[in-house]
C-alpha cells in the first residue's frame, strides 16, 4: 500500500517536472471565483426569505398604519374659553357629545390627550403627536379622534372606509360563499376525475385527457371572469329567473373557480392514487372486491394524505383568486348570504380600490393593505396545515 | 359421536352453500353499484371536457360574427369634383378633415404631430376614423350568424335604413396593429402586446438567472441545517401565495419605495408624460419576477434531482471541482427540464392580471412602451379593462384580445414541449 502511494506520488512528480519543472501542488487551493459563484448562489435562495420577510413587513406596516390611524369626529362641543399654549385644565361647557378620560381630542391642528374629568372642567396633555401647543379662541370646535378598533374589524357588517365604517366581515364572508361554492363544484367532480383517472381509463384515454386537463389549468384566470360573465351568469339568470339572479353574483364567480381549480384537485390527486402501489389492488381483487370497492375502501385511504393536501391547495387557491370575483361577483361590499346577490370579495375589493390611481397614506391605501395581510396569513395557514398533513400522514410502502 | 359429528358437518356445509348463494347475490349488487359509480366517475370527467369547449366556444362566438356598420359621413359625399377619398392629394384631406372636426380636435391632432408632417395615409387613416367614422350598431354572436342569417336579413331590412350588414372578425390585422382607442371598432392591442413583451423580458432577466442560481444552491451546495431547510419551507410557501399580495407587495416595494429607481429619475430618465412615478414596466416585470421565481425554483430543483448521482461522481472523480461539476455536468443534463419548467412559470406570468392591476398599469394609453420606464398596459389588463365594460362592442374586442392572449400562451407551451424533445438527454 505504501508503495502504492509513493508510485502515484512519483507520477505526479514526473508530470509536473515535464511540464512546469515544479513540483504538482495537489493541495486545495483557494479558488476566488468558485468562492463568488457560491456567494451568488447562496444570496439567489435567500432572496426568498427576503420576499417573506418583505410581504409581512410591508402587508404589516401598512395594515398597522391602518389601525393607529385616527380618525376626526365632530363632538359639536367648543371650548367655553379662551385658552393659552400653557393651560393644562380649561372648561368645554356642557354643550355636544360627552368626553371620557383617555380620549385623544383635537382642537384645530393641535392633538390632546384627556388625563382627568371634573364636571366641565378637563386637564388634558397638550401638544401630542408632534403638534404644537398654541392658544385658542373660546367656541372653537373639539374633535374626538376614533381609531379602526380590532373588535369592530372583526363583528361589524358594514365596510365602508370613506365614510369610517371598517367591518370587513362582508368581505370575508364573500370570500367564503365564493370558496365554499367552488369546493362544492370541484371536490367532487375533481376526486371522480381523479379515481377515473387512476382506476377506470385505458392508457389511450388518460394521454388524451390529462393534457386537456392541464390546457384548462393553463388557461389565465381574466379568461375565467369573462366567460363567468358572458357564460355562466347568462345561464344561471336563464335558469333561476332574471329577477332572482342578478347580472353579478357569487354563485356564477364560485361555479367558475370551482371549474379553474377543478384541474388542480385532479391532477393532485391523481398522482397521489397513482403512487399506491399496485399490489394493495390486486390484494383487494384477489379476496373478490369489486373495482368500486377496491377503489374507494383501499385506494383512496392509502392515498388519503396527498388528496387532503390537494383539497387544502384547492381551497387556498379559491381563496386568493381575484380576477374571476373581481369581474363577475359585483362590486359593492354586501353582507349577505344569497349567492344570487352581488357581494364583493376581499380580492374583488382589493382590485377595485387599487385600480385607480391610489393616493398612498390615504386610508383605502392602508386598508388594502390589512385585507391583504388577512388574505396573506388565510392562505399561509392552509399551506401549512397541507404540507403538514402530507408528511403527516403520508403512507409509506416498500 | 361420530354421526353428531358428522352431521354437524353436513349442516356446517349446508349453511356455508347457503352463504355462497348469498354471496352471489350480493356480487350482482355490488358490481351494479360498481358500474353505476364508473359512469359517474366518466361523466364527471367529459364534463370537464365540456366545460373546456364551452369557454372556447363561447370567446369565439364573441369574437366572430355579424355586425351593422354605420358611416357617419358617407365616403361618397367627401369626394371633390368627382375625385373620390382615396385619390385626393394630402392637402385635400387635411381641408376635409378639418372642416368635418371640430377646431378643438384639429388642434389636438396637429399639436400631436403637425399636419404637414404626417404622411398622406396617416393623414386618410384620421379622415376614415374621425369624419366617415363608422360605427357598429348591432352585432350578432357567431353562432347566430351561422344558424339564423334568414332573421339576422330580415331584423337588418326592417330596423336599418343605412349601414351595411358585414360579417366581422374582431381579431384582425388592424386589431393587432392598432393602438387602444376610446371606440372599439378602433381599439387594438399593439400597446398592450408590446406592453406584455417588455415586461416578460424583465421578468425572464430577473427571474431565471435567480431562480436557477437558488434551485442549484439548494441542491447542490446547502447542508442540511435550519437555516436551509427554512429556505426550502419558505420557497414551498410562497408559491401558494395568492398573486394579489404579490401585487400589494410590489406596490409598496417597487412602486413606492423604491420609486427614484423604478420611475428612472436616479439613471437621469427625465420625467415626462411617458413615465408614471414608479408605476412603469420595470416594476411591473420585477414583481411578476417575484411572483414566478418560486416557481422557477422548485421546477428547476426537480430538474437537477433527475440527473444521477454518477454523473457528478464521475466529474468528481476526474478532480473537478463542485462548480466545474455543476457548470459542465448537472446543468447541460437538466438544462432541458429547466427550461421547460421556466416557460410554463414564464406563460403564468403572462397571463397574471391581478397583480397588475394593483401595482397601477395604465388602463388607457395609446403611445408605445419605449423602455424599462415607460407607463404601460399588457394583454391581460386589455381583456379585463374591456370585459368590466357595459358596452357589448367590448365584450367583442375582449374575446378578439382573449384570443390575442391565448394563441401567445399556446406557442410559450409549444415551444416547451419542443425545447424538452429537442433538448431532452437521455440518461
Amino acid at each position: 500500500m505504501g508503495d502504492q502511494t509513493k508510485g502515484a506520488a512519483g507520477g505526479a512528480e514526473h508530470l509536473g517536472e515535464s511540464t512546469t519543472g515544479q513540483k504538482l501542488d495537489l493541495r486545495k487551493r483557494f479558488r476566488i471565483k468558485e468562492m463568488l459563484i457560491q456567494v451568488f448562489l447562496f444570496l439567489s435562495g435567500a432572496l426568498s426569505i427576503l420576499t417573506t420577510i418583505g410581504i409581512v413587513y410591508e402587508l404589516g406596516n401598512d395594515a398597522l398604519n391602518f389601525f393607529t390611524r385616527r380618525s376626526w369626529e365632530n363632538t359639536n362641543k367648543p371650548v367655553a374659553v379662551s385658552i393659552s399654549p400653557q393651560t393644562t385644565t380649561f372648561d368645554v361647557g356642557t354643550g355636544g357629545a360627552t368626553l371620557r378620560e383617555g380620549q385623544t381630542i383635537r382642537i384645530r391642528n393641535e392633538i390632546m390627550e384627556i388625563t382627568e374629568i371634573e364636571g366641565t372642567m378637563i386637564s388634558v396633555e397638550r401638544g401630542l403627536d408632534n403638534t404644537e401647543a398654541v392658544s385658542h379662541d373660546a367656541g372653537t370646535t373639539i374633535f374626538i379622534g376614533t381609531n379602526v378598533s380590532l373588535i369592530e374589524f372583526f363583528t361589524s357588517t358594514k365596510w365602508n372606509p370613506q365614510i369610517s365604517q371598517f367591518g370587513i366581515l362582508p368581505l370575508v364572508n364573500a370570500t367564503l360563499m365564493t370558496s365554499t361554492i367552488a369546493m362544492i363544484v370541484a371536490l367532487p367532480l375533481g376526486l371522480s376525475v381523479a379515481i377515473y383517472l387512476s382506476e377506470y381509463a385505458s392508457e389511450r384515454a388518460r394521454g388524451f385527457i390529462k393534457p386537456t386537463l392541464e390546457v384548462l389549468a393553463g388557461i389565465p384566470t381574466v379568461v375565467y371572469g369573462y366567460f363567468a360573465l358572458t357564460f355562466m351568469t347568462p345561464i344561471l339568470r336563464t335558469v333561476f329567473g332574471r329577477d332572482v339572479v342578478s347580472i353579478y353574483n357569487t354563485a356564477s364567480a364560485g361555479i367558475v373557480i370551482g371549474i379553474l381549480i377543478l384541474p388542480l384537485v385532479s391532477s393532485i390527486s391523481e398522482d397521489a392514487l397513482s403512487a399506491v402501489p399496485r399490489s394493495l389492488r390486486e390484494a383487494a381483487y384477489a379476496i373478490g372486491a369489486t373495482k368500486l370497492e377496491t377503489a374507494v375502501k383501499v385506494v383512496l385511504p392509502a392515498a388519503f394524505s396527498g388528496i387532503s393536501a390537494a383539497f387544502i391547495v384547492a381551497i387556498s387557491r379559491a381563496i386568493g383568486e381575484t380576477m374571476i370575483v373581481a369581474i363577475a361577483s359585483g362590486a359593492s361590499p354586501n353582507f349577505t348570504f344569497n349567492p344570487f346577490k352581488p357581494a364583493e370579495t376581499m380580492t374583488g375589493h382589493i382590485v377595485r380600490i387599487s385600480g385607480g390611481d391610489l393616493s398612498y397614506d390615504s386610508i383605502d391605501y392602508n386598508s388594502v393593505f390589512a385585507i391583504g395581510l388577512m388574505l396573506f396569513f388565510m392562505t399561509l395557514i392552509l399551506n401549512m396545515i397541507s404540507q403538514r398533513v402530507v408528511r403527516r400522514f403520508r403512507e409509506v410502502y416498500e | 359421536m361420530s354421526l353428531d359429528y358428522i352431521s354437524d358437518l353436513e349442516s356446517e356445509a349446508e349453511e356455508k352453500f347457503e352463504r355462497i348463494g348469498e354471496f352471489e347475490l350480493n356480487t350482482g349488487r355490488r358490481h351494479g353499484i360498481s358500474r353505476l359509480w364508473f359512469f359517474i366517475f366518466r361523466a364527471s370527467t367529459v364534463f370537464g371536457i365540456i366545460v373546456l369547449a364551452a369557454l372556447l366556444l363561447n370567446i369565439s362566438n364573441n369574437a366572430f360574427g355579424y355586425v351593422v356598420v354605420l358611416n357617419q359621413v358617407e365616403p361618397e359625399t367627401l369626394a371633390v369634383d368627382g375625385v373620390p377619398l382615396e385619390e385626393l392629394p394630402k392637402e385635400a384631406m387635411v381641408e376635409i378633415f378639418a372642416s368635418n372636426v371640430s377646431s378643438g380636435l384639429y388642434r389636438r391632432f396637429d399639436n400631436e404631430k403637425p399636419f404637414a408632417e404626417r404622411s398622406r395615409q396617416d393623414v386618410l387613416n384620421l379622415v376614415e376614423d374621425w369624419v366617415i367614422n363608422p360605427q357598429v350598431e348591432r352585432t350578432w354572436s357567431l353562432y347566430e350568424s351561422l344558424f339564423m342569417r334568414q332573421q339576422i336579413s330580415t331584423e337588418f331590412e326592417n330596423n336599418f335604413e343605412h349601414g351595411e350588414l358585414v360579417f366581422r372578425s374582431w381579431v384582425s390585422s388592424e386589431f393587432f396593429t392598432s393602438p387602444q382607442s376610446a371606440e372599439p371598432e378602433q381599439a387594438g392591442v399593439r400597446t398592450a402586446i408590446l406592453g406584455s413583451l417588455w415586461m416578460i423580458t424583465i421578468t425572464i432577466l430577473f427571474a431565471f438567472p435567480t431562480g436557477v442560481a437558488a434551485a442549484i444552491y439548494l441542491e447542490e451546495y446547502a447542508s442540511d441545517n435550519f437555516f436551509n431547510r427554512i429556505i426550502q419551507t419558505n420557497i414551498n410557501n410562497l408559491a401558494g401565495v395568492p398573486s394579489i399580495i404579490y401585487g400589494l407587495l410590489g406596490l409598496a416595494i417597487f412602486v413606492r419605495l423604491l420609486e427614484p429607481f423604478t420611475s428612472g429619475a436616479a439613471f437621469g430618465q427625465t420625467i415626462d408624460a411617458a413615465t408614471a412615478n414608479g408605476r412603469t414596466i420595470l416594476s411591473a416585470g420585477l414583481t411578476l419576477g417575484l411572483l414566478i421565481l418560486p416557481l422557477i425554483i422548485i421546477n428547476a430543483q426537480e430538474a437537477i434531482r433527475a440527473v444521477p448521482s454518477t454523473i457528478r461522481q464521475a466529474s468528481y472523480g476526474i478532480g473537478a471541482t463542485r462548480w466545474q461539476t455543476v457548470w459542465n455536468h448537472v446543468l447541460p443534463s437538466a438544462i432541458s427540464g429547466i427550461l421547460t419548467g421556466t416557460i410554463l412559470a414564464i406563460s403564468r406570468a403572462v397571463g397574471e392580471t391581478a397583480p397588475l392591476v394593483v401595482i397601477g398599469a395604465s388602463t388607457f394609453i395609446t403611445i408605445d412602451p419605449s423602455g424599462p420606464f415607460s407607463k404601460f398596459t399588457a394583454l391581460p389588463i386589455q381583456v379585463y379593462q374591456w370585459t368590466v365594460r357595459p358596452q357589448a362592442e367590448f365584450r367583442n374586442i375582449a374575446a378578439a384580445a382573449i384570443i390575442v392572449l391565448l394563441i401567445l400562451l399556446l406557442s410559450l407551451n409549444t415551444s416547451a414541449v419542443w425545447l424538452r424533445n429537442r433538448f431532452g438527454r437521455r440518461l
